[in-house]
């Protein structure tokens, strides 16, 4: 269960989160939509504990985070897998030594058993045949997918999705999103996903948070969502450049 | 008068919290070269790394500055009569100064500043998030093989400088300012002491701490020199004359203790 309290940060004085309060049930999973910049990012990092907020607490199965130092952290991170929104895949290695690297790290494995695993991982996200890619030979989208593998393969507790599928086309949309689903109903983790896949991310999720202004503006199933009154909620369904959320030229008019 | 005062006060305090917290970098660095587990193919790669981007350049420079020492020197001894003494005088500076010295400034150019610009591009590309998201260290990972490679190569590359400047100044001494062969080697064989050596391998050493601390704090912590790949950029020139100034300053403070 991850449950955070009050979460503020800033950075040079611009305030990104003023007070988030969010709580993720065991075995749910929680979409995070809202504009872009709004903070979705620096929220995640804060739970993985590379940001430190400046006020506020986020309590993971029971330890609070905020308050433990480097190596006290890495035994809550041994539950995490993060999947980053630029990937984060380590250029030096191939598509294959990417996905083997975390297990191999972290866990006694056979070589048998790994190369099976990891085989099984590239195929899931559909990359067969691509083991020995680099980085800077994909597209991004194969990026993304090696990451998700590689988040995915040490079968984390609780999983942290930072946009999975922006850039890929619609039918990896769906199979990217069947493929979370998946993993989920087999070993049934934690997990959080940051998505702009409007309506397709209420397929996968239990529940969905609007965060806007650096507060979470309003929380409910995916059903509660698409039928929420909030105007501000309406009009990010919708999409719509009418309403009352503030749009990027307005500000830009009126400076 | 009172705001010069503020001004300079408030420019050395950031200045001693900067040189602590590369100081807090270096001795957590030092932390996990003795805590194990230890990453040997890691430390393999990087000890690779740096005898690759190196070796070539160390032979060249090695060479050369073998044979203009061997030039100068015998200049200066034949004014003294005392040309007999010239293996013994090429040699002995080598191995005592230049050759540490210089083979240092050559593996920061080619290897120090690729060091930190690869670094910094982890650091900003997420990489390094990505080790600590893993609860991988990345101290043990990305910067305890660089400082242990570098403590091992630096010896190695100076010895092969030297070596290669010492057979410069002997082609120059016995080919073309006509010096016997058997006077150049055996004065060598009288007049260098194991202790020379020993000042040798003790700066190396140092200098292989030196650029592969300096290199590997300004990567790590690229953004606090400026961001994205400007930043990148900018670290790598700071670490490469940072490693450089302080590769002279550390010579010379060594020097004149060990002597
Ligand atoms: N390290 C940082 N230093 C300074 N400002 C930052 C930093 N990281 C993020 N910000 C600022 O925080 C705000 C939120 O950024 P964030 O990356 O969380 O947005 P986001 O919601 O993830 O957007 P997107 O959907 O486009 O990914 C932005 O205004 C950004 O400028
Ligand atoms: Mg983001």
């Amino acid at each position: 269960m991850i449950e955070i309290i009050g979460l503020e940060k800033s950075f040079n004085g611009q305030k990104v989160l003023s007070g988030i309060n969010l709580r993720i049930e065991h075995g749910e999973i929680m979409a995070i939509i809202g504009r872009s910049g709004g903070g979705k990012s620096v929220l995640l990092k804060n739970i993985i504990g590379i940001l430190k907020p400046d006020k506020g607490s986020i309590i993971i199965d029971g330890v609070d985070i905020t308050k433990l130092r480097g190596r006290e952290m890495d035994k809550t991170r041994q539950k995490l897998g993060v999947l980053f929104q630029g990937g984060a895949l380590f250029d030096s290695m191939t598509a294959y030594e990417n996905v083997a690297f975390p297990l191999k790290e972290k866990m006694k494995v056979s070589k048998k058993t790994l190369q099976e695993k990891v085989s099984k991982a590239l195929e899931d996200v559909g990359l067969k045949g691509m083991e020995d890619k680099y980085p800077s030979e994909m597209s991004g989208g194969m990026r993304k997918r090696v990451a998700l593998a590689r988040t995915l393969i040490t079968e984390p507790q609780i999983v942290l999705f930072d946009e999975p599928t922006t850039g890929l086309d619609p039918i990896l949309l769906q199979s990217t999103h069947k493929l979370i689903r998946c993993t989920h109903e087999t070993y049934g983790f934690t997990g959080i996903v940051i998505s702009h896949e409007i309506p397709e991310i209420f397929d996968i999720s239990d529940k969905v948070a609007f965060l806007y202004k650096g507060v979470i503006e309003e929380i409910g199933t995916p059903d509660e969502i698409r039928k929420s009154s909030n105007p501000m909620v309406r009009q990010f369904l919708t999409g719509s450049s009418e309403g009352p959320v503030e749009l990027l030229c307005e500000k830009e008019t009126r400076r | 008068m009172i705001k010069l005062l503020r001004i300079l006060g408030g420019r050395a305090l950031s200045l001693f919290k900067k040189m602590g917290h590369m100081l807090m970098f270096l001795l957590n660095s030092i932390y996990y070269i003795c805590v194990p587990p230890f990453k040997f193919r890691l430390l393999l790669k990087q000890i690779r790394f740096f005898g690759n981007k190196s070796m070539i350049v160390i032979l060249l420079t090695g060479s050369f500055t073998g044979m203009v020492m061997a030039l100068q020197i015998y200049h200066t001894l034949s004014k003294f009569g005392s040309e007999a003494l010239l293996g013994p005088a090429v040699a002995l500076s080598l191995i005592r100064e230049l050759g540490p010295v210089l083979s240092a400034l050559m593996v920061t150019g080619r290897a120090g500043s690729a060091l930190t610009a690869e670094i910094g591009i982890m650091r900003i590309s997420e990489q390094i998030d990505a080790l600590v998201s893993m609860a991988l260290n990345p101290m043990r990972y990305l910067i305890v093989p660089n400082i242990v490679a570098a403590i091992i190569v630096f010896p190695l590359l100076a010895a092969i400088f030297d070596v290669i400047g010492i057979y410069g100044g002997y082609v120059i001494a016995v080919k073309l300012l006509g010096l016997s062969e058997g006077t150049y080697f055996s004065q060598i064989d009288t007049f260098v002491e194991w202790k020379d050596v020993r000042i040798g391998l003790y700066k190396s050493i140092s200098f292989g701490v030196i650029v592969s601390w300096i290199s590997c704090y300004k990567g790590y912590f690229t953004e606090e020199t400026g961001f994205g790949a400007e930043g990148v950029s900018r670290a790598t020139t700071d670490a490469v004359v940072m490693s450089s100034v302080l590769i002279l300053i550390w010579d010379y403070f060594l020097g004149s203790v060990l002597l």
